[in-house]
């Protein structure tokens, strides 16, 4: 079986976000009126439509409490650091966004957590499209034991999509997407697991965008990377925020500050301060907040 | 704070290592290399042995011919050849779905009190001696059908190889990385597809493994078949008839009064343990080109 993708296919220099897969889909959710014309002034343009927001949100680690309270708004087509000294949190919080933490035993929660139109803690929640409408990259690149293309086309598969051409299609924008396509254009049917760990980074990225998530978390995507594959996922980053909303946790204050649009600081477990990037790091309002950033702890 | 280096501890400076250490070193190294050979030396031997008295037997007639009756030269044992390959398969058939299921189910879901039952209960029958198991089958399946047969040979088989695939299988299942699942779950899988489309053909190349030992050890059973599969002096390949099959032919010819029978029982030796070598040297590059390609 030859997974070769026909090289005649049209050129797409405009990505169009194809149409919602399967009936599993959701009321297609407009993408954010072009930022790209003012990307300083993105913030200030206007109200952004809220695409994540926790209210007074806790969970708990059996007796230990790992959330406390956190309120938190996260505009749509942003992208938002979540930073803070390691056991503060801040991945804990990125899992509860797509329900990961239920894999834990003894976790319980309190409080809210909507994700556009969804009540993510609810009951009547199915984890599974949850989990589709926010993908997530993990910290160390984990691709499938398959090929390439079968990396990228597992989502697709997994909605019930059985279409070939239309899987090529997808797969392709999707590896277009994550700047990976012309490195494996010629090898699509190669083991993922031959490609270097950035390559293997930037697929599981094209994997998660496949299968069309509104909110991608990414949890320190590039901590287990070198600096050239980590400059590339963080212009990725800055690329994607055009058509999602990202949520990025990072142990790296300089890449908050290169990637994010806003970012939040968190201390044991509480929300400290929550601002655009340039003014948190600038002139944060919360003491500790300076004093993590200026290295006084942490 | 440094403490001033007291003149009694000398810097630490580097020179080879001690006598003593040498000699422990040596002495390990050689005990190491005793146990090896020492462990090679059994299968050396019988390869040894089962080479210099079954190849003059292992003629093109012992694959096509049916035994002779005593005291007529030549003949084979085609008839067990073809029956040792009926009743191995079938207990294939039998044991691989229960064990793998029985393994992938214990390694998913099996950390309560049932799971660790069901682990107790398969190590138990997995120590069952292997003639409890035929008389066992042979209350089961042969008294109920009336007759020996095949099928209770592929049976007894079966529930020989079930305990060493399932607890293998759960050794080799565990062994796939979390993060694949947590892939597969973040992309909205629900479990039971991570298991099946990235959990078990994460671990495909051990559970075959698995399969194959369980398989070898299975085909030179003896004691299961004597109730169960009979043995049979004719041909037939009929599932509910009783059928040859190499080991217990080798038990009839290796303690029969006729040198002739001797000489095929090291024969037909010698060929159960090619048979199995060459079953798992092909199951084993297929798996690897596969493992390659997808």
């Amino acid at each position: 079986m030859t997974l070769e993708v026909p090289r005649t296919m049209p050129p797409k220099p405009e990505i169009p976000r194809p149409a919602q897969i399967g009936s599993l889909a959701p009321p297609v959710v407009p993408p954010p009126a072009a930022p790209a014309a003012a990307p300083a002034a993105g913030i200030e343009a206007g109200p952004a439509k809220v695409a994540v927001e926790t209210r007074e949100f806790s969970l708990y680690y059996g007796a230990r409490h790992a959330l406390k309270s956190v309120n938190l708004d996260l505009p749509e087509g942003t992208v938002t650091a979540i930073i803070g000294p390691s056991g503060c949190g801040k991945s804990t919080l990125l899992r509860s966004f797509n329900r990961m933490n239920d894999l834990i035993p003894g976790v319980r929660v309190e409080g809210r957590v909507r994700i556009s139109d969804l009540d993510v803690f609810s009951p009547s929640t199915d984890v599974v499209e949850l989990r589709r409408r926010v993908g997530m990259v993990f910290q160390r690149p984990n691709p499938f034991p398959k090929s390439i293309f079968e990396n990228v086309a597992f989502g697709l598969r997994m909605l019930g999509l059985r279409d070939a051409a239309e899987l090529e299609w997808r797969v392709e924008q999707s590896l277009l997407q994550a700047a990976l396509w012309s490195e494996v254009r010629d090898r699509l049917g190669t083991s993922a697991l031959s490609l270097s760990g950035g390559q293997q980074q930037r697929l599981c990225i094209a994997r998660c965008l496949a299968v069309e998530p509104e909110v991608v978390l990414m949890d320190e995507p590039a901590s287990a990377l070198d600096p050239t594959a980590t400059a590339r996922i963080e212009e990725l980053v800055l690329q994607l925020k055009s058509r999602y909303t990202l949520i990025v946790v990072t142990h790296n204050m300089q890449q908050a500050a290169r990637i994010s649009d806003r970012t939040a600081f968190m201390l044991e477990g509480a929300l400290v301060e929550v601002d655009e990037t340039r003014k948190l790091f600038t002139s944060p309002s919360q003491r500790l907040t300076e004093d993590y950033i200026t290295g006084r702890f942490g | 704070m440094s403490r001033a280096r007291p003149d009694a501890y000398p810097r630490l400076a580097s020179h080879g290592p001690s006598l003593p250490r040498r000699v422990w070193n040596t002495g390990f190294v050689g005990f190491c290399g005793f146990s090896t050979l020492l462990l090679m030396l059994p299968l050396g031997l019988i390869i040894w042995h089962l080479v210099s008295h079954g190849i003059v037997a292992l003629t093109p007639g012992f694959f096509i011919h049916m035994p002779k009756p005593v005291g007529e030269p030549g003949g084979g044992m085609a008839n067990a050849i073809v029956g040792t390959l009926i009743v191995t398969g079938i207990g294939l058939l039998v044991s691989v779905p229960v064990g793998v299921g029985t393994g992938v189910c214990l390694a998913e879901h099996g950390q309560g009190r049932f799971g660790a039952l069901v682990r107790y209960t398969a190590d138990v029958l997995g120590g069952v001696p292997s003639i409890v198991v035929g008389v066992t089958t042979y209350a089961l399946v042969v008294i109920p059908m009336g007759h020996f047969s095949a099928l209770a040979g592929g049976i007894a088989l079966g529930i020989l190889m079930v305990p060493t695939i399932a607890r293998s299988t759960e050794e080799v299942v565990r062994l796939v990385p979390e993060s694949y699942r947590h892939a597969a779950l973040a992309l909205g899988a629900p479990s039971w597809k991570v298991t099946q489309q990235v959990v078990i053909p994460a671990a495909s190349a051990g559970i075959l493994t698995a399969t194959l030992l369980a398989l070898a050890r299975a085909a030179g059973e003896t004691a299961p078949l004597l109730f169960t599969a009979l043995g049979n002096r004719f041909w037939s390949s009929a599932l509910d008839r009783p059928i040859a099959t190499l080991p217990v032919m080798i038990y009839d010819y290796a303690r029969a009064p006729y040198p002739d029978w001797n000489r095929q029982a090291w024969a037909g030796a010698l060929l159960l343990l090619l048979l199995v070598t060459a079953v798992s040297a092909v199951l084993r590059l297929t798996t690897r080109r596969i493992g390659r390609t997808s």
